[in-house]
């Protein structure tokens, strides 16, 4: 479902069914930001339009998130993606990490392809219909990017001794990540029980299974480190958010209403 | 598009590791594409990957922009053969002067219809 058949739906979510649409919508936008800082400066041609493709995906999926989101409290998306604070952010701790290096970058893509994968290929039998339609769609383009991440992880961690080691250096920044993914709490508890939400506990074991699979073709250990604290879910936040946000805020924050 | 810089925002740098001088540019691929409703598959253009499973993905990105029921063709440049432009002359002018060889030629037998 594509934010503008979204914004003029005049559908009315809930509270709740807002405040969820905004996690994986906010998921999605600090991802996008991240990856357009690629664009450029990709080490190919090639993978410079395969990155800045896979961050305008993400926009497109956040704009319908935050879209829907936005109807719960007479908000628009811009008012959600430029004009709130980081401590009401509501996206996990891995999308806004640091690019890093290619490979740092490929590691995080590796994780939130196959999170978001799991996560929509189940969100499309939601009760709620505009949660699955957006899930719908979004399952096709996540399906790419997660193919795209796992043929990167193999050539760069068989590829030369070099590769392989920003690699597994990569994977290693990005693992403590991966654990406030799949933490459940009040809200996803209660829209679970409602056949809205995906119960984020639910992905770990085919998250992990199909990890382990692209880990093992690339001849690669999955990390067994702890998780970080995490947080943003709740609106606490790594020293990163607030760089990013003022970067990508700055303009629509100077001008407001501007348009071009 | 080779040997440009690979590090990200975290400013590590790799230097004197000897990879970046053994580094190979990555061979080109010609891509042939057919699109939903065309009938035969078309010369779109080139690209760069570091193998065929790449120079499929990186043509959807580049020649396809994902649209539905298209199929691709990937060849190494390196394995297409081409004609010689000098000798266009003895290559494709063969029929000139030779009208006999077109159908043309020949008139219209008085009485034969439908032809």
């Amino acid at each position: 479902m594509r934010p503008e058949d979204i914004a003029v739906s005049g559908l009315k979510p809930s509270d709740e069914v807002g405040q969820y649409a905004l996690r994986l919508g906010d998921d999605a936008l600090i991802l996008a930001q991240r990856l357009s800082w690629w664009i450029s400066r990709a080490p190919e041609l090639e993978e410079d339009v395969a990155l800045g493709n896979i961050g305008l995906d993400q926009l497109g999926h956040a704009r319908s998130f935050l879209t829907y989101a936005g109807h719960a409290w007479d908000k628009t998306e811009d008012d959600l993606a430029y004009f709130r604070r980081e401590p009401e952010f509501r996206s996990a701790h891995l999308f806004e990490q640091p690019n890093g290096d290619f490979a740092c970058t490929i590691a995080r893509q590796l994780v939130a392809s196959h999170f978001q994968h799991e996560l929509y290929s189940r969100l499309v039998d939601s009760a709620d219909e505009t949660l699955g339609a957006i899930a719908a769609k979004a399952v096709k383009e996540v399906d790419y990017h997660k193919d795209h991440s796992v043929q990167w992880l193999l050539r760069l961690g068989q590829g030369t001794e070099e590769s392989r080691r920003r690699m597994i250096d990569g994977v290693k920044l990005t693992w403590p990540y991966v654990e406030e993914l799949f933490e459940d709490d009040d809200l996803t508890t209660a829209l679970a029980e409602q056949g809205v939400a995906v119960l984020p506990s639910e992905l770990r074991e085919s998250f992990d299974a199909a990890i382990a699979a692209a880990f093992e073709q690339a001849d690669l250990t999955v990390p067994t480190d702890p998780g970080a604290s995490g947080g943003g879910r709740r609106g606490h936040h790594s020293e990163h958010l607030g760089f990013l946000l003022a970067e990508m805020q700055v303009l629509a924050r100077e001008y407001p209403g501007a348009s071009w | 598009m080779t040997g440009g810089s690979t590090t990200g925002d975290d400013g590590s740098k790799t230097k004197g590791t000897g990879v970046h001088e053994s580094r190979q540019p990555w061979p080109l691929w010609e891509v042939f594409v057919r699109s939903s409703r065309g009938l035969s598959h078309v010369h779109a253009g080139s690209l760069h990957a570091p193998d065929a499973d790449m120079a499929v993905r990186n043509a959807r990105d580049l020649y396809t922009r994902r649209n539905e029921g298209v199929s691709l063709w990937v060849v190494p440049s390196s394995a297409i053969i081409s004609s010689d432009p000098d000798a266009k002359g003895q290559y494709f002018e063969s029929a000139q002067g030779k009208d006999y060889r077109h159908a043309t030629y020949y008139t219209k037998s008085e009485g034969v219809k439908h032809l």
